[in-house]
Parts: C-alpha cells; sequence; structure tokens
C-alpha cells in the first residue's frame, strides 16, 4: 500500500487556476464519495483551502492512482486534464508523507507558522471520518500529522513572534508595560489600519479606549464600538497624559505631535511610559518623540521592519521544525513497513502450513501399518522443519522493519513465494501478538 | 566540614547557573524551572553550611572576607528567590545566580580557616549589624541586575534593534517595578544596618559615629538611595534614571563592602583578608 498526494498550491499556481480547482465546503462530502468508487484507490483525504487543493490517498499502485485523481480532478471541475497537470505536484511515498507534515505544521504556508492550515486539515480529515472515506492507513497518517504540527508549535519558536503590523505594535507594547490589562488607549484619527491595531488592543485587554478624529460624529460612532469615549481633536493634547498608548493615523500632512507636547504630558503622569505608534503617512509624530525619556515611537517602518525580522526568525525556526519532520517520518515509515511486514510473515507461514499438511497427509497414506506414535513423530518433525527454516527469515525481517529498511525484503519474499497479501483491516495488534507467541 | 560543604554549594551554584544560562538561550521553559530547583538546592547547603561554621567557629560566621562573601552570596540568592516567587524571570535568575557564583568563587580564594573572634567582635550586636546591612545590599544587588537588564532592554526598544536578547527579557514596567521594590525593602534594611552599627560602636567604641571610612562610603551610599527614593516618591523618577541610580548605588556599595576593606584601613579593617 502506498501513499501518495496529487495537489496544487500558492507555490506552484496562480489564483485564478485555484479558484477553478478548489472545493467548496459542501461539495467535498460529493468529491469524496467520486474518488471512493475509483477502484484502485483505497483511502482518501481532499484538503481544499484558499491556498492549495490537494488530494491525499493510498493505493495499492501509486502510479495508477496518481492518473485517475488527476483524471478525476479535470473532469470534476471541467478542465482540460493535460493543461492542468502542468499545475500539479505529485508526491509519492515517504515525499507524500513530508509534505502533508510539512502542511500541517504550516512551513509551506504564505506566511510560516500561521496557525489556520492545521485546523484546515483537521476539517479536511472530519469530512472524510464522515463519509466513510479513510480506513486504517490515513488515519493514522493524518493523526501523526496532527502530532506532527503540535510538536513543531511547541518545540520550535516557528509562530512565536508577530508578523503583521498591528500584532507586532500589540506585542511592544508588552516589552514597554506590564500588561496591556488596565492600560488606556488613545485613536488618532480612524483609519481602517488604526481600527485595527486598536481591536487587536482591546482583545487584549485594554481598559479605556479614547477616540479623536477631525470628524467628531465619526469620532463618536468608533468610540460606541470600542465602548470608548470621543474626545475633540482640538483637545487631544490634553488627555495625552492620561493614555499609556497612542495610535495616530490623521490625514494631516504635518505633525500633530511634538516633543514638547509628550514632555508636558510626562510630567503630569510622573514619567510613567507612554508608546506612540504613528501609523500615518506622512507621518503623524515628530520623530524626535522618540528621544523624550520613557517614551518609544514607532513608525510604519519600523514596524515593518520588525515584520520582516520575526519572519526571518520563522524562517531560521523552519530548520529546527523539518529536523522534527524528519523524526517523525522515520517512525510513521517503521509503521508503514510493519503493515506489510506482518501479513507477509503471516501469510508466509500460512503457506508453508499449507505445504505441509498436503504432504504430510500423502506420506501418511501411503505408509501402511503405521501406529499412532509414528504418525505423530511424523506431524511434529515436518512442523519442526518448517519452524526452523522460518525462524531466521522472520527474525531478519522484524528486525529490518525495526530499522525501517523491510521493504525491499518483503518484496522479494512476495515476489518468490506468491503470497497473497490482504489489505490489514486494522487488527494489527492482535496479529502481533500471534507472532511473537511463536 | 562547612569547608567542604562550601565547595559543594559553590559546584551547585556553578551548575544552577550554567543550566540557567543554557535556558535563556533555548528558552525554554522546563530547563528554566529545573534550574531554579537546583539553585534552591545550592541555597539549601549552602544554608547547611553556615549553620555548620556557625557551631565550628562559635560565632555568627561573618567576620573576615571569606565568611562576609559567603554570607553576602547566601543573602543575594535568598532575596532573588523571594522576588522571584512573585515575577518568573528567566534572564534575571540567569544573571543573579551568575553573580553569587562570583561572589561564592571569590570567597573560596580567601583563607577559608575560622579563626579566634576579635574580641571587639564578641557581641549580639554582630549579627544585626552584619545580617541587617548584607540584606540590603543583596536587595540592592538584584535592583542592579533588574537595572542592567533595564538599560539594555531599553536601548533595544529606543533603537529599534532588537537581538534575542530582547524577546527573553520582561518588560520594561516589569524591571522597573522591581527596582522600585528593591529600593522600598532595600533602604529601610541599609538604615537599620547603618543605626544598629552606630549603636553597636556607642557600646564598644565609645561614640555613635568616627567618620572611618566604612561608615562614610556608606553614608554617601545611603544618600545616593534616599535621592533616588525621593526622586521616585515625589517627581517620578524612574526607567531608564532611576537604573542608572541602582548601577551607581551598586557600584558604591561594592566600594564600602570590598574596595574600603581592601584599600582604606580603619576601625572596621578586622573585616579584611587576614581576618
Amino acid at each position: 500500500m502506498d501513499i501518495f498526494v496529487v495537489g496544487l498550491s500558492h507555490k506552484t499556481t496562480p489564483v485564478s487556476i485555484r479558484e477553478t480547482v478548489a472545493f467548496a465546503p459542501e461539495r467535498i462530502g460529493d468529491a469524496l464519495g467520486q474518488l471512493k468508487e475509483i477502484h484502485c484507490i483505497a483511502e482518501v483525504v481532499v484538503v481544499s483551502t484558499c491556498n492549495r487543493v490537494e488530494i491525499y490517498a493510498a493505493a495499492d499502485r501509486a502510479e495508477e492512482g496518481v492518473e485517475a485523481v488527476t483524471l478525476f480532478l479535470a473532469h470534476y471541475h471541467g478542465l482540460d486534464a493535460e493543461q492542468l497537470s502542468k499545475h500539479l505536484y505529485v508526491y509519492q511515498g515517504d515525499e507524500a508523507v513530508r509534505h502533508l507534515f510539512r502542511v500541517a505544521a504550516s512551513l509551506d504556508s504564505m506566511v510560516v507558522g500561521e496557525p489556520q492550515i492545521l485546523g484546515q486539515i483537521k476539517d479536511a480529515y472530519g469530512y472524510a471520518v464522515e463519509h466513510g472515506s479513510v480506513g486504517l492507513i490515513m488515519n493514522r497518517f493524518l493523526h501523526k500529522a496532527f502530532s506532527v504540527a503540535k510538536r513543531v508549535r511547541t518545540e520550535t519558536n516557528i509562530a512565536g513572534n508577530a508578523v503583521s503590523v498591528s500584532f507586532a505594535a500589540v506585542e511592544l507594547a508588552r516589552k514597554i508595560f506590564d500588561s496591556i490589562e488596565g492600560k488606556t488607549v488613545m485613536l488618532l484619527g480612524a483609519g481602517e489600519m488604526c481600527e485595527l491595531a486598536a481591536r487587536h488592543f482591546i482583545n487584549n485587554g485594554v481598559k479605556e479606549v479614547l477616540v479623536a478624529n477631525r470628524t467628531f460624529s465619526r469620532a463618536q460612532t468608533l468610540a460606541q464600538e470600542f465602548s470608548g469615549r470621543a474626545v475633540l481633536f482640538e483637545n487631544f493634547s490634553d488627555h495625552l497624559h492620561q493614555v499609556d498608548i497612542v495610535l495616530s493615523s490623521t490625514g494631516a500632512t504635518s505633525f500633530i505631535i511634538h516633543p514638547d507636547q509628550v514632555k508636558r504630558a510626562l510630567r503630569q503622569r510622573k514619567q510613567k511610559p507612554m508608546f506612540f505608534i504613528d501609523i500615518a503617512v506622512p507621518r503623524d509624530i515628530d520623530p524626535r518623540v522618540n528621544n523624550v525619556g520613557n517614551v518609544y515611537l514607532y513608525d510604519v517602518d519600523d514596524l515593518q521592519g520588525i515584520v520582516k525580522a520575526n519572519m526571518d526568525e520563522r524562517q531560521k525556526e523552519s530548520i529546527a521544525a523539518e529536523e522534527i519532520i524528519d523524526q517523525e517520518l522515520l517512525q510513521f515509515k517503521g509503521w508503514m513497513g510493519s503493515l506489510e511486514v506482518v501479513p507477509t510473515i503471516v501469510a508466509l507461514r500460512q503457506k508453508m502450513e499449507r505445504l505441509r499438511q498436503r504432504e504430510v497427509e500423502k506420506t501418511l497414506s501411503q505408509i501402511k501399518n503405521l501406529d499412532d506414535q509414528g504418525r505423530r513423530a511424523i506431524e511434529a518433525m515436518s512442523q519442526a522443519l518448517i519452524n526452523k527454516i522460518l525462524h531466521q527469515p522472520t527474525a531478519g525481517l522484524k528486525r529490518a522493519q525495526k530499522g525501517s529498511e523491510a521493504q525491499p525484503y518483503v518484496d522479494v519474499l512476495q515476489e518468490l513465494f506468491e503470497l497473497e497479501i490482504e489489505a490489514p483491516k486494522g487488527e494489527m495488534k492482535q496479529v502481533d501478538q500471534d507472532l511473537d507467541e511463536h | 566540614m562547612s569547608i567542604l560543604l562550601y565547595k559543594v554549594a559553590l559546584l551547585m551554584y556553578a551548575l544552577a547557573t550554567l543550566m540557567s544560562l543554557v535556558a535563556v538561550v533555548r528558552n525554554r521553559g522546563t530547563e528554566g524551572r529545573r534550574a531554579r530547583l537546583l539553585l534552591l538546592l545550592a541555597f539549601g547547603v549552602h544554608t547547611i553550611t553556615l549553620i555548620v561554621r556557625y557551631f565550628e567557629a562559635g560565632y555568627t560566621p561573618v567576620t573576615n572576607l571569606h565568611e562576609s562573601l559567603s554570607f553576602f552570596a547566601w543573602a543575594l540568592a535568598g532575596v532573588f528567590m523571594l522576588f522571584d516567587l512573585q515575577v518568573r524571570m528567566q534572564v534575571m535568575a540567569a544573571a543573579t545566580a551568575t553573580l553569587v557564583t562570583v561572589f561564592m568563587l571569590f570567597g573560596s580564594l580567601m583563607p577559608m580557616q575560622t579563626q579566634d573572634l576579635n574580641p571587639v567582635l564578641d557581641s549580639f550586636w554582630l549579627p544585626i549589624h552584619v545580617g541587617l546591612s548584607f540584606l540590603g545590599s543583596a536587595v540592592f544587588t538584584v535592583a542592579f541586575v533588574a537595572a542592567i537588564l533595564y538599560l539594555l532592554q531599553e536601548r533595544m526598544l529606543k533603537s529599534k534593534k532588537f537581538s534575542a536578547l530582547h524577546y527573553r527579557l520582561p518588560s520594561l514596567e516589569t524591571l522597573d517595578r522591581v527596582n522600585y521594590r528593591c529600593l522600598k525593602f532595600g533602604f529601610p534594611l541599609m538604615t537599620m544596618g547603618i543605626i544598629s552599627g552606630a549603636v553597636w560602636a556607642e557600646s564598644a567604641w565609645g561614640t555613635y559615629w568616627s567618620w572611618d571610612p566604612k561608615e562614610s562610603w556608606a553614608l554617601i551610599t545611603w544618600f545616593l538611595y534616599a535621592a533616588l527614593l525621593h526622586g521616585r516618591l515625589t517627581v517620578g523618577w524612574r526607567g531608564r534614571r532611576a537604573a542608572i541610580f541602582a548601577i551607581i548605588g551598586f557600584c558604591f556599595l561594592l566600594f564600602t563592602f570590598l574596595g574600603v576593606n581592601l584599600l582604606l584601613p580603619g576601625l572596621h579593617s578586622y573585616n579584611s583578608m587576614s581576618g
């Protein structure tokens, strides 16, 4: 049994194609149903987000499966299969496993470390479970992917620092103030960015919001939205000393906050620190404000610089994440190998046993005048013989399985002895125990 | 016996330092907790060391440089762990553990044997005066560590150039609060230390104040911290200014503690290397 994936993502395909191939949530069930009908596909999961469409499947022969899935994708969306396959990537075996692990751990995302993708894969798996399109292999595979993603998240700093300007501002505030809870924020101007940043601050527990805008009514609506209070734009300076964080994005053409104002406010508030965030272009706040003691001023470029640095940091952390994925991949390979090893051993034994019984019967029917003791001796001898013959290959296979390199042996055994292996059905543990008893 | 224990404690402090530094570099909470546990154990062994030495020597072991360094390191570790109960700060733990280890190491380089007690010191004022003074100094040392970290963090926030340390350090307000708390606890301790010294001096030397170098430098240091406390309470000196004050104050403390003994002979001189 082989795992493979056929898909396309933001890395390989422009959005104009992605949107034609995407599956709306309400149609995934239908797609899973059709995929299940394809005879060479044993298990299947469909992941469809705005950045990627991927079909993970298990099949006896991966090549056949890949072809079938590609055709399905083209037919389902009414596209030309040849055209479509130019955009598709295909991974088989280890590479397919690694791919899902990387996707789930958010290493393949547009913003490395973003948390949504894991939820989206969980949803995709949920649909597959609901429609009965997954079995032993996909269940294990997807659960493994979730645990890999969790390990990466907790053991590396991949999702550590903010990668958006407004989150970066909140994180900076956390390095200036004890906590954001109980602090007061003033919004100057009512730009979209400003609103977004304010919302982040409110979500993090800001106590009070003051809004000042040239159009007072706009300030009032916004204040109402944040359950804060509106102040006259002309008077905002009088309120400076009451606020800890100032978010500014007015359309003013020159500076509206000067060092002197800030110094005055600071004296009034006994030098308690202030954090100014200037998201306006052109800037609202004189950059010299940053030189005032206990005052920290960040403009758009500063924040974007932080975002850039954080993204680089995430890239660096992704190296550690790849190592974790390597380890987990090896483990999963071991398990996949065991799927083949155990049934192979069982099949080999059964085959030998059948041969033995046939030969023993033949022999016994040919010898006349044999007493019970003689019969038992022949039975025992034949039994011992196959046990002796099978002992070393069985041990060797198990050893190879531990080192995740059983595949070639399994292939050769199946080929040479013409073994027929049934697909495992979830009672692996039982088989394992049976084997241990031999 | 107490010397052997001292060496064990030193080794454990060094290990705890190493572990907490590793925890800072790798930014892992579990390692940080283990380092703290080891620090606590080292402190425990050190406490036993002091008790054993008390019985071996027959007096409070704060009479020569080795004993003083040992007691001071012990007080620093203890005071830090009390502060740490409130706010866990990995970098603070690493920096303080380093300082403790350095003081312990210095202590191990001094003559460590117990000697007969100088009769002047044979008084119940000895543990009171020295204990209060050293506890105060230990608290101010914690303030010093917080101040250094504050300046590092503040410079990064002002210049907008962040090193990995930025993410590991606590917020400015937190560090500043440590500074203030230390001042609130350290200043009364130091004041009582000086007053108890004066009272003892009156009974031992017949005069409250004799302007010996240790007394003078202690007074200068006291004025420094008094100024900081005053500034904080009235005009809101905080942040960078408070941090710089805490650092200067610590330098004066260190000089009062060690420099005066080594460089300026005076009435307090029984506390030098030879004892």
